[in-house]
């Protein structure tokens, strides 16, 4: 139903678009950066060629001292195409590209108020891992 | 985390109805499946039938089948229906100290966490799980 491939310069509009209209935050410098070439960055792309949804990632080791894992750092998927397996199939594909470097596990970090989100990623296996993420609001 | 037994219950018999939802099982049926009493079963299943999850149970043998949509019903929708929701509870002695206060912010925090853990496991990924 969709093709996932790597996103490239021209995909960029479409993703800080899409990304913008769901999280309410414009950040095209952030996205530009995804397309570093140590990073892993897909897209689902429509038959008719229109960005379905777009998974960024990246193997780091030793990120607070944990071991080489594969780290999602965003996944987005178009309402319109939402509940046909985009999301799953992106995130497959990126699993699929971390396995092919070597590691063992995938990790996330996810807003804990965000449940759709989180049920997302529940719903690809994923549980809660051996870390906890602190915060504190600095004065 | 210590759930109550008919919440224990309640999630025992909604997963093993949702596992096969043409499946028909009564009260009695389930009871010994979980080795407890059909008493106990009966008054969790009014329960999941009146919120919607399961249909049926007319007459003492009646069955019971899943009407939900797995994907999704979570957990905490179920638990919901038999613990007090997270975060309320009576004004305990204490609360309104400083160290009170600070207790009761981690203890939100933990029920936070798992609230937030509960929501996000579906009946279908639950059931995915144990295959």
């Amino acid at each position: 139903m969709v093709d996932i491939r790597p996103a490239q310069a021209t995909d960029l509009k479409a993703i800080s678009a899409l990304d913008a209209r769901l999280t309410g935050s414009d950040k095209p410098q952030y996205w530009q950066e995804m397309l570093a070439p140590d990073r892993h960055f897909l897209v689902a792309e429509t038959a008719k060629g229109g960005l379905a949804g777009f998974i960024a990632g990246e193997v780091r080791a030793w990120e607070f001292g944990q071991p080489a894992a594969g780290w999602v750092f965003a996944i987005q998927v178009d309402p319109k195409t939402r509940l046909k397996g985009v999301g799953s199939a992106l995130f497959e594909a990126l699993a699929m590209r971390f396995k092919q470097q070597g590691v063992t596990s995938v990790r996330t970090l996810v807003d804990r108020k965000d449940h759709l989100i989180l049920s997302f990623f529940r719903a690809q296996g994923m549980v809660a891992g051996p870390s906890l993420q602190l915060d504190k609001e600095l004065p | 985390m210590k759930l109550q037994t008919a919440t224990r219950l309640g999630l025992y018999a909604v997963l093993e109805l949702a596992r096969d939802p043409s499946q028909t099982l009564s009260a009695g049926d389930l009871a010994k499946r979980f080795g407890v009493s059909t008493h106990s079963l009966a008054k969790v299943l009014r329960t999941l039938s009146a919120a919607g999850f399961v249909q049926g149970g007319r007459g003492a043998s009646g069955g019971y089948r899943f009407t939900g949509n797995r994907r999704r019903i979570t957990l905490m929708d179920i638990v919901a229906l038999f613990e007090p929701a997270p975060g309320s509870h009576a004004p305990e002695p204490g609360e309104d100290t400083a160290i009170g206060a600070a207790l009761q912010r981690v203890l939100t925090e933990i029920d936070e966490i798992a609230e937030a853990t509960l929501r996000s496991v579906s009946l279908e990924t639950m059931l995915r799980l144990r295959s």
